[in-house]
């Protein structure tokens, strides 16, 4: 065991918890002010759903002894973590508990990532029911395909079949998650239709400050995301640090600048944007590139994702906040991006197409990627329509126009009605269940 | 007494308000309205998607005034609230029928 290495890996895993209440922050600030409270809650039960079956059985199912084909661990390797307190555990350089850790929260934001797609129109209870099934049978398989690699956490454990067979280069998570996450968000926005008044009424951002907020604790957390998948303090750490803050910041700048020609102005909400979009596509190619390369990638990322993000008025589909054009393409060109970009000098050591390297890394990301997605976007469909068919999916029209909040939550967010001191006439009183008793008062 | 309803630019309000002051108005009720006149609204852009803002902010004072001030009182708000350009908004003088105090009772002119 190495003591640098684990402070590391631990201080990453609390970084990359991080981001799930930062997109929370992200989300909540696009959706209106009377469904921000739904849309936060989306990610926060998250946090608290996976939390729980990923200690359960998550785990085992993506890191446990391959059940067959690299397709799925074993369940009962790990049930409950058993065995994994022992010192004698450890994953590379790392106690086993460390790693669970960080893998833990990347589970964890994969299903936040989704409900982006599904903004102000679904019910809580069904959303909690997607978001097991859709843990269990969509990002435990994959996540064994692309980050278990064959005797990283057993002796003589075999791992995914993309990580180990197809040697596709996903450092952390351009497909396991983003592609992952997008892929599902375009499934699930098509199974529960559109927003009352897509396309015709304005659904403005409601609050952009907790949008910039929610992006800025976004790239903070990236780095335990990218840096802390080196699973050391080391040489890779720095590299994918130094990468994943080039992307970003030419992604910001990218974004701006299409704004500006297209539009007219550059927006406070393309910077968050353009900084996601950075961030998502420097993901799976931060260890096979240069810095310069990680430029490119990102400069290129804020363009494409920022055109892609109209796509969804003209096919109609409702990506309420654009997870599809954000993360799915972000992610898609990310994997790409390292058989095009990579460069033997960094870290993975692979030359890509234009450094000379031919299309060998090429075919092995689109394969990667294209698995991915096919298979995320196919059983989430299913998923999706099972639940919509059975117990429903969607709130009622009317109670999408009174908005989510305070159907689902019995809450609403804000409450601008007190004014010069204390609770204005529509803050409502204190129920008679609630409202202390007289002799309570005496007291 | 005269009810005069004003509707200006926001930016405009602070010195709207020292005119009246320094005229000797002492109380007014001030609101912020949205709404539209010729000057329609506005375009925003988020993430390539045009919006239309049909209704732009807009503050409105209400002033209860004698018979004999409400035309100086106009003429001090249309003065201050100008720029020229399209959006400067309306002011516009009602007829009051009595105005009560509600700590003393007073009426009408006492009232005010």
């Amino acid at each position: 065991m190495d003591t640098g290495d684990t402070a590391w890996v631990l201080t990453s895993a609390a970084l990359v918890l991080l981001m799930t209440p930062g997109l929370a922050l992200f989300y909540g600030g696009m959706v209106r002010s009377k469904s921000v409270l739904n849309m936060m809650m989306m990610s926060f039960s998250s946090l608290a759903l996976i939390g729980v079956i990923w200690v359960l059985y998550g785990y085992s199912l993506s890191f446990g002894n391959d059940l067959g084909g690299g397709l799925l661990g074993d369940p009962t390797d790990f049930w409950g973590l058993k065995g994994l307190m022992s010192p004698d555990a450890l994953v590379f350089t790392v106690p086993s508990l460390a790693f669970v850790a960080f893998q833990s929260v990347f589970a964890i934001i994969t299903v936040a990532l989704i409900s982006g797609a599904i903004a102000d129109r679904a019910r809580f209870g069904p959303w909690l029911l997607f978001s097991w099934i859709w843990a269990t049978i969509v990002y435990f398989p994959v996540c064994h395909w692309v980050f278990d690699f064959n005797g990283s956490t057993g002796t003589d454990f075999v791992g995914g079949w993309i990580a180990n067979n197809l040697k596709a280069i996903d450092f952390a998570g351009g497909t396991a998650v983003h592609i992952n996450a997008g892929a599902a968000g375009l499934a699930l926005a098509l199974v529960l239709g559109k927003r009352k008044g897509f396309g015709k009424e304005a659904m403005r951002p409601h609050n952009l400050t907790l949008v910039m907020i929610g992006a800025g604790l976004l790239w903070f957390g990236w780095f335990g995301f990218n840096a802390g998948s080196a699973l050391g303090a080391n040489t890779l750490a720095a590299v994918t640090w130094m990468n994943t803050l080039s992307a970003t910041a030419a992604a910001a700048l990218g974004w701006l600048l299409l704004e500006k020609i297209r539009d007219g102005k550059p927006t406070s909400l393309g910077a968050a944007s353009g900084i996601v979009a950075g961030l998502v596509a420097i993901t799976p190619s931060c260890s096979s590139v240069s810095p310069i390369g990680a430029l490119i990638i990102g400069f290129l990322a804020g363009i494409f994702c920022a055109l892609a993000v109209g796509l969804k008025y003209k096919f109609g589909y409702d990506d309420s906040l654009d997870v599809v054009g954000v993360h799915l393409i972000g992610g898609i060109w990310g994997t790409l991006s390292v058989g095009l970009l990579a460069t033997a000098s960094a870290p993975a050591a692979v030359d890509g197409l234009f450094y000379g390297g031919g299309v060998d890394q090429l075919w092995r990301q689109a394969v990667g990627a294209g698995a991915v997605l096919a298979f995320s976007f196919i059983v989430t469909l299913v998923i999706g329509f099972a639940i919509e068919k059975s117990i429903g999916f969607r709130i009622s029209e009317e109670e999408e126009v009174e908005g989510i909040d305070g159907v689902e939550h019995a809450e609403s967010a804000y409450d601008f009605t007190g004014s010069g001191g204390g609770s204005g006439f529509a803050s409502g009183h204190l129920a008679a269940a609630t409202a202390p008793t007289q002799e309570g008062v005496n007291a | 007494m005269k009810l005069v309803t004003a509707v200006i630019k926001p930016h405009k309000w602070e010195d709207v308000r020292e005119a009246l002051e320094t005229f000797g108005v002492t109380g007014m009720t001030v609101s912020e309205v949205s709404g539209y006149g010729r000057q329609k609204g506005h375009t925003e852009v988020y993430r390539g998607a045009e919006y239309d803002i049909a209704l732009v902010p807009k503050i409105r004072i209400e002033i209860v005034v004698d018979n004999d001030d409400a035309d100086d009182v106009v003429g001090i708000i249309v003065k201050t609230a100008q720029t020229g350009r399209i959006g400067d908004g309306k002011v516009w003088v009602s007829p009051v029928e009595t105005v009560v105090r509600v700590r003393t009772g007073d009426r009408d002119e006492a009232a005010l």
